[in-house]
């Protein structure tokens, strides 16, 4: 793969790295099919120039909805939507297509046209531009090159894998210049490594050309590995919004609680902690780790400090916007008196779940929201 | 009859078919796609909704294409006396044959439009491509290969209208086979007839197939 693409040059009017470049305000979008659907719900919410923006939410929740408002696939029903500059809100259709040429769009089921080939299906948005053909097949060659399909340029979607259909998307969907990406669960119909190809591009996408991407997904592990920050919708509401960091270090809904335990499975459940104890009797203890704890060197040096021996029972350690996150359990062997010191000390830095022992057990008993 | 006899009627009668079938193919065609586009397009929630253009084509619709042909021939008089001047003849029944024919490639052309993706569409949407470029850049020829056969399909018909050309003092194979064959009791016009028409429909879904596989990409 080459990084042959030349960056879009920056955009005078534009918002800068770090400036609104969406903002949602007060927005909502109800159907009318029968029965009144509000699939979007009072939302406000900015999208930040340079950065990679996760909207997370179980199906049904809106978020589709929500981004094809910020191309105006979709029209509001009240509320106003800004981007990069422009109130799309108030354009008439006529006037949204400008707008939508500057915001690239892919899509879960890719949406190529099976008509034309992977180079036809990349210049269309540029046929719809209006740029001469030597200037188009040189956009083309030079975007296929970047998302490393060059040599299928000729063949027809059909004949692609998931993957390669996805990469033609991207291709086709940075044509245009575009200084933003929807990316509307892009990755739902790949499988995990694939999955991994095309969340490292979109990442390339943003890091080298400074593209700010709006990622649509249903899976944590998206954002937790590609998004520098998320939205957590449910009905139709924003619940939570923040560094995707803090969000998972701290979330504050349960919602958000459910999808960082889809994430990461590092902490064990009621009947887990129930099997752990016929093998290991004695004091358990469930450790957060963190970038304060320093993975689980901090942890580590408590231990020895006081003299008690740990064992590790269960736990797991990822990644999350590239810092390590993650909790560890541990049985603790040793003197009542020094465990307790230990016990004390882990929690004055970080958190701690006291699973207590087989003889006294403590705080499983009510399973979720202890042990999360 | 001999075969000297019935070869040059034959001929005359394959041009006569040929010349009607090809023309409501080809006018036919021709507005039963922009019908058929416009029906599409008028739906509700599409590209240039518009509920009145929907209701209108689709009652027209529904209207003109269960009336049997040869009713229907009878019943457009007054319209093909103004166009072409006069209600008998080939030409008559040309005239009636390409309206009957947009109308019924209409409706082919609109099943085949509604089984497409709409996800290309948004693409297309997505894009900035205004309605018009999206109708003729997308529409038409990420459907062409079932169009193409839905096309096909209409030759059958469209042969099958000519037939009774002969009522309404038309010509083609059709008057052949009822004037010559069935008229007087002779199987062999009759059947001759009939072999001709068979292969003429054949060579025209063999020529669909082969257009249809080669509008694919696969």
């Amino acid at each position: 793969m080459s990084d042959a693409l030349t960056a879009p040059a920056a955009d005078a009017a534009g918002a800068r790295p770090g400036e609104p470049i969406i903002r949602f305000r007060d927005v909502t979008k109800v159907f009318r099919t029968g029965s009144e659907v509000r699939a979007v719900d009072g939302v406000t919410l900015d999208v930040l120039a340079g950065e990679v923006f996760g909207v997370i939410g179980y199906s049904g929740a809106g978020k589709s909805t929500l981004v094809r408002l910020v191309n105006a696939l979709e029209t509001a029903t009240s509320g106003t939507i800004e981007v990069d500059g422009t109130t799309v809100t108030d354009l008439p259709e006529a006037r949204l297509r400008p707008v939508r040429a500057r915001i690239g769009m892919i899509f879960q089921q890719f949406n190529l046209l099976g008509s034309r080939t992977v180079a036809g299906n990349v210049a269309y948005p540029l046929r719809v531009a209006g740029w001469p053909r030597a200037r188009r097949e040189a956009r083309v060659a030079e975007l296929l090159e970047f998302v490393g399909i060059a040599d299928k340029a000729r063949s027809y979607p059909s004949r692609l894998s998931g993957g390669q259909k996805q990469r033609v998307g991207i291709a086709r969907a940075l044509a245009a210049d575009p200084r933003i990406l929807l990316a509307d669960e892009a990755t739902s119909a790949l499988d995990p490594e694939t999955t991994q190809d095309v969340l490292a591009l979109l990442r390339r996408v943003n890091r080298e050309l400074g593209v700010t991407v709006v990622i649509i997904t249903h899976e944590m592990d998206v954002v937790r590995t590609t998004c520098d920050r998320v939205a957590v919708m449910e009905h139709g509401k924003v619940v939570e919004t923040g560094d995707v960091y803090d969000v998972f270090a701290n979330p504050r809904q349960p919602v958000t609680r459910r999808f960082v335990e889809t994430a990461l499975r590092d902490r064990p459940g009621p009947d887990v902690v129930a099997r752990l104890r016929t093998r290991h009797p004695g004091r358990m203890v469930v450790v957060g780790v963190d970038e304060q704890t320093g993975s689980s060197a901090r942890v580590t040096q408590t231990l020895r400090t006081h003299g008690v021996d740990g064992t590790i029972v269960y736990g797991g350690i990822t990644e999350v916007a590239s810092r390590p996150y993650g909790s560890l359990t541990f049985e603790l062997v040793g003197d009542g008196d020094r465990i307790a010191r230990v016990v004390a000390e882990l929690e004055s830095y970080t958190d701690v779940v006291d699973l207590g022992t087989a003889e006294e057990p403590r705080d499983d008993a009510s399973s979720e929201e202890v042990v999360r | 009859m001999t075969w000297d006899q019935l070869e040059p009627l034959l001929w005359t009668a394959l041009g006569e078919t040929l010349q009607m079938v090809l023309t409501a193919m080809v006018v036919g065609g021709f507005f039963g796609l922009l019908l058929g586009i416009g029906l599409y397009v008028a739906r509700p929630g599409n590209l240039l909704q518009s509920r009145a253009l929907f209701v209108v084509i689709n009652v027209l619709i529904n209207l003109v294409r269960p009336i049997p042909f040869i009713i229907f021939l009878a019943a457009l008089g007054p319209l093909t006396r103004i166009v072409v001047g006069t209600t008998i003849g080939t030409p008559a029944v040309t005239f009636a044959m390409c309206v009957m024919t947009s109308f019924v490639f209409a409706r082919i052309v609109e099943q085949n439009l509604v089984s497409l993706d709409p996800g290309m569409i948004e693409a297309a949407r997505a894009m900035g491509a205004s309605p018009w470029r999206i109708i003729v850049t997308v529409l038409v020829p990420e459907a062409l290969a079932p169009l193409i056969l839905g096309f096909t399909f209409l030759f059958i018909g469209v042969l099958d209208m000519s037939a009774v050309a002969g009522y309404v003092g038309g010509g083609g194979l059709g008057d052949l086979a009822i004037v010559y064959g069935y008229q007087q009791y002779n199987w062999v016009v009759t059947y001759v007839v009939v072999l001709v028409i068979v292969v003429l429909a054949q060579l025209a879904q063999l020529l669909g197939n082969l257009l249809a596989r080669k509008a694919l990409h696969r």
